[in-house]
């Protein structure tokens, strides 16, 4: 009950700061020369609450805490075009003053590499100040079993769906993995967020589906605790070396590569398993990045990547972030960088192979410039 | 679940929620009056203040901005015929003729208070409803959401008002409008014309004032005079308003309970709600009707909906994660943002959570719709005023509300391009709401058809679901049918009075040179649209091809009903609307080049000086206040508008 009044004179405060930040703008054009800005803006390509959106304001938070000058941080949502239209703007606009920042996701780092003829920005431009990855698992109706070997034989056996969003959207390795493992899953697209995804597989429409962890533990785990859904393979996490391993959200779930690479025959030199793992890279383990121009003052881009690195050892932000994204560490600055650059890079060859791949398999057209 | 309804009701009612659930309520109904914004614009407003806030307040503050917005947007439907947001669309229908015949103030208050009584009504259904609506959810597949939307299309029979052909040509057009885009079955982008701003397809809202308020705005500019024609009382019009919620209470009642059971289902609610409702409302009414002319019922149907439909949309919100609109899907991020995870945990361990939710939607609807009631009075005056002294602000406001939609100048030219298409609509009577009923269902329409067949093959519609939708689909239509022969059956001897009374009523084809005009661009438009889509693949081309096909018809049909000479041959006046409509497009080619903010001020200066011909002083005030407007919300909500030479050097 104490706590009351100050509860009710924060936002008071709060909202004589937001006016002023709001007119802040206005006079902040001659601070250009100062080292440290004193507004960050985020372009967020994409909408209002979406799920990228809702990562660019938590982070938004806990990183003008980390920052010693405490900037403030406005988010403008630059929406359309599954996030190509707010990016290619940041890409022409953005001085490389320290003040512009870009949030990204899967969904903008895959028609990057695919060469989406709407795509005119490039991410080697751009560095990364920090990453949240993210895992997932696939699970299944209980009508094909309860142990993975046998669930496996009854897909390949049994045709059945799988609800998708975009055939190049984040769950495109996801298919490729079921067909790398000979499943009978037909892809239907056209579901507006995974959530269409999993309420497709509860009506019994589909009978494999995808979330990403924090949606699965919300969502899934009731349904599997119930007995409506089964849990088959998690995609597992990127350790530093760059090798796929057991996600630790989900120790006791093989990853889709153990169940792969157990196949006769079956090597991480496939070309089917290098491609997924590139795809798996930049949209699973690096899935949301924050980014400035790479021309960006050298100790301006040291003071934010030490902000970010200050939030990994801080048990607070670990705490909260475990609740938004899952028990994963982010990953930042140089590290960030490296595996940034190794994920976005996909040979001519390579692109050309899923190009190929989803016109034999699924009949699907890709345009690539 | 009475303990968490009482823990609940202590909690919504404590004075600390209660404060924070009226700044919500503020909010919305600013956003919601200023066009275009929308919930999201309120959700921008209020998202930097969530996170960390103890959740039950700051659940409050949402509840309150989302609950009102669909009672705010009233004020522009009514008052200027610009539809705030999807929701109101069917309002402008009726609403905006009632403010033409100087029932403006009635027109609001009914509104209003059929908002306050939908929002209850469906705050009420709710409260038991959540707790199983679960397995109602899950029962609608994607077969019955393409039986839904079917529905939805079969309004436009209904609404096409007297030509069934140019309706269909209308909705057809629509269909292919909404085409536009990316294919959701396969991802390929079709009729975008080489144009990247036609990628992402074109933004509603652009549609929506295009297609209603531009042709009105234009009307008016040569009618001259003020909005309301004839004047009368407003204090007489808003008791009146009241009146007639008390004499229509069924209809609220039942168009509330429509709108917050069709708001359950994902996916489909928004949209096709304030129709479905309208449509019912034309055809149940009894007595005199005057649709489409100013029919209070007309108001007062899609106005309870609306509401009660925001409040069932929270069912797949709260259950599944899965928004039921778009003002939820903006409410979902800002319960993740507060930490709180939708499931089935909202009706187990977070209930009382929950009917924190519902009972502050409730409340809200109510402080809202009061604080309308109150402000529909003066507000209403409005419409006395001459035109000419509004007419550069309502111009301002539409491009204002077009520009927020992607902030691309592409808006604007959309904006024109399809306004050009709703003058030759009106002053030719073809459907608009048919135009805008295909628009909006396309998506919707091809998705699902999609989806099921891919799942269920053909057995999608042998599903019992989708048999009782096509049943229920088949009784409305037969409906009034069968009651005639039964009256007919009963009074035998009052047949031909009947039959004359119909033939009378049934209004004789019109055909004019409009109609001339707009069929033959209609099936130009279908031989290269045919061209364009010829080279995809067979289920990302289908659908097109099937609006194409619709378009085609319809117009063909039309134009062989004037070729036989069934039709009779009017006069159809064209060259002062295009004349207007030119200037519009001036407007915004120099607002491109100058800047948003100086063009507007500099129009409004000119226009209200030299065409209203006021004084300098009045003039420079009101000019003044549109750019004091368009600068506070750019600071406010961190817009952009296009900045110019000018505007870039002054701003």
């Amino acid at each position: 009950m104490h706590a009351k009044p100050k509860l009710s004179r924060m936002p008071c405060r709060r909202w004589w700061i937001a006016c002023a930040l709001a007119l802040l703008p206005l006079f902040a054009e001659a601070d250009d020369a100062q080292p440290t800005p004193d507004t960050l803006t985020w372009t967020v390509p994409f909408g209002v609450g979406g799920g990228t959106d809702v990562w660019a304001r938590f982070m938004s938070h806990w990183m003008a805490q980390s920052l010693p000058q405490h900037p403030a941080i406005v988010i403008d949502n630059v929406p359309g075009g599954g996030s190509i239209t707010g990016t290619n703007l940041f890409y022409t606009r953005a001085q490389p003053n320290g003040e512009a920042m870009l949030v990204t996701s899967a969904s903008t780092q895959f028609p990057a590499m695919l060469k989406d003829p709407r795509v005119r920005f490039d991410y080697a431009k751009w560095t990364p100040i920090i990453a949240a990855p993210t895992g997932g698992v696939v699970y299944v109706q209980p009508r094909f079993g309860q142990e993975t070997g046998e669930i496996l034989d009854n897909l390949r056996e049994e045709p059945t769906k799988f609800a998708m969003q975009t055939p190049t959207g984040l769950e495109m390795p996801v298919m490729l993995a079921f067909d790398m493992l000979g499943l009978a899953v037909e892809p239907v697209f056209g579901m507006r967020s995974r959530g269409e995804g999993r309420l497709a597989f509860e009506r019994g429409e589909a009978g494999v589906d995808f979330q990403t962890t924090s949606a699965y533990f919300s969502s899934v785990t009731p349904l599997v605790e119930s007995g409506q859904a089964v849990p088959l393979f998690s995609l597992g996490v990127m350790n530093e070396e760059g090798v796929i391993v057991r996600d630790p959200a989900f120790p006791d779930l093989p990853t889709f590569s153990e169940l792969y690479l157990a196949q006769p025959g079956a090597s991480r030199d496939d070309v089917a398993y290098e491609v997924f793992h590139k795809f798996f890279a930049s949209g699973y383990a690096l899935q949301k990045l924050l980014l400035v121009p790479k021309q960006v003052d050298a100790k301006l881009l040291a003071g934010y990547r030490a902000g970010a690195k200050a939030l990994t050892t801080n048990e607070d932000f670990l705490a909260a972030a475990r609740r938004q994204v899952g028990p994963y560490e982010p990953v930042v600055g140089e590290v960030a960088a490296r595996q940034l650059a190794s994920a976005m890079e996909l040979s001519d060859a390579r692109r050309q192979w899923v190009v190929d791949w989803l016109k034999d398999r699924y009949g699907v057209r890709v345009v690539t410039r | 679940m009475m303990e968490a309804l009482v823990a609940s009701l202590g909690e919504v009612f404590s004075a600390s929620h209660l404060v924070y659930m009226g700044l919500g309520v503020m909010i919305g109904l600013l956003v919601g009056i200023i066009p275009g914004l929308g919930g999201i614009a309120g959700m921008a407003l209020l998202l930097p203040f969530l996170y960390g806030m103890e959740p039950g307040l700051a659940l409050g503050m949402l509840m309150g901005m989302v609950a009102v917005i669909p009672t705010g947007d009233t004020f522009t439907s009514v008052l200027m015929g610009i539809p705030g947001s999807s929701a109101s669309q069917a309002t402008v229908m009726d609403g905006f003729p009632l403010a033409k015949k100087g029932q403006a103030a009635r027109a609001l208050a009914s509104a209003f208070l059929s908002s306050l009584c939908g929002g209850v009504i469906g705050a009420i259904v709710l409260t038991g409803f959540i707790l199983v609506a679960r397995p109602l959810v899950l029962a609608f597949s994607s077969a019955e959401l393409f039986v839904l939307t079917l529905l939805g299309l079969a309004m436009v029979a209904v609404l096409s008002g007297d030509s069934l052909f140019k309706g269909m040509a209308a909705c057809g057009l629509g269909l292919l409008a909404g085409a536009i885009g990316t294919a959701p079955a396969t991802g390929e982008f079709r009729l975008n014309l080489g144009v990247e701003y036609l990628f992402d397809g074109i933004p509603l809202i652009v549609v929506g004032l295009a297609i209603f308020a531009l042709p009105e705005i234009v009307d008016l500019l040569i009618r001259r005079g003020s909005i309301a024609r004839e004047q009368t009382s407003l204090g007489h019009g808003w008791r009146q308003g009241i009146r007639d919620v008390v004499d229509n209470r069924g209809l609220v009642a039942k168009c509330a309970g429509m709108g917050s059971l069709i708001g359950t289902i994902p996916g489909l609610a928004g949209s096709v709600v304030d129709w479905l409702t309208y449509a019912f409302a034309s055809k149940t009414a009894k007595g005199e009707k005057h649709f489409g002319q100013g029919d209070i019922r007309g108001v007062i149907a899609p106005e309870s909906a609306n509401n009660a439909c925001a409040c069932g949309a929270m069912v797949p919100t709260l259950l599944f994660g899965v928004p039921g609109s778009g003002t939820a899907a903006i409410f979902l991020g800002g319960l993740l943002l507060l930490g709180l995870e939708p499931g089935v945990s909202m009706i187990t361990t977070h209930l009382d959570l929950t009917y924190t939710i519902i009972w502050s939607l409730a409340l809200a609807n109510i402080l809202g719709a009061a604080l309308c009631l109150m402000l529909a009075r003066p507000v209403a005056q409005l419409t006395r005023i001459p035109f000419v002294l509004l007419a550069p602000v309502i111009t301002t406001l539409i491009l204002f509300a077009a520009f927020q939609a992607t902030r691309s100048l592409g808006d604007w030219y959309t904006l024109i391009a399809v306004g050009a298409i709703g003058l030759l609509f009106k002053q030719a009577g073809w459907s608009r709401p048919a135009f805008l009923i295909g628009f909006v269902l396309a998506p919707g329409a091809e998705t699902y058809f999609y989806q099921s067949v891919q799942f269920h093959g053909m057995a999608a519609f042998l599903r019992p679901g989708v048999i009782i939708i096509l049943t229920l689909i088949a009784l409305a239509f037969a409906f009034p049918l069968i009651k005639r022969l039964l009256q007919r059956r009963q009074q035998p001897l009052a047949v031909g009075a009947d039959v004359n009374r119909q033939t009378a009523d049934i209004p004789v084809p019109t055909f004019g040179k409009i109609d001339l005009v707009l069929v033959v661009g209609l099936l130009a438009l279908a031989a290269g649209a045919w061209y364009d889509v010829s080279g995809m693949s067979m289920i990302g081309g289908i659908f097109p091809m099937l609006a194409i096909a619709i378009m085609g018809t319809g117009a063909l049909l039309a134009g062989a009903q004037a070729w036989k000479g069934q039709a009779s041959w009017v006069s159809q006046p064209i060259g002062q609307p295009l004349v207007w409509l030119g200037g519009l497009l001036a407007l915004v080619v120099v607002a491109s080049l100058l800047g948003f903010i100086s063009t507007a001020f500099l129009m409004t200066l000119g226009f209200i000086r030299f065409v209203a011909r006021a004084r300098w002083s009045t003039a420079a005030l009101i000019a003044i206040g549109i750019g004091a407007f368009l600068l506070g919300m750019q600071a406010l909500l961190n817009l952009h508008y296009p900045t110019g030479w000018l505007d870039a050097t002054l701003f």
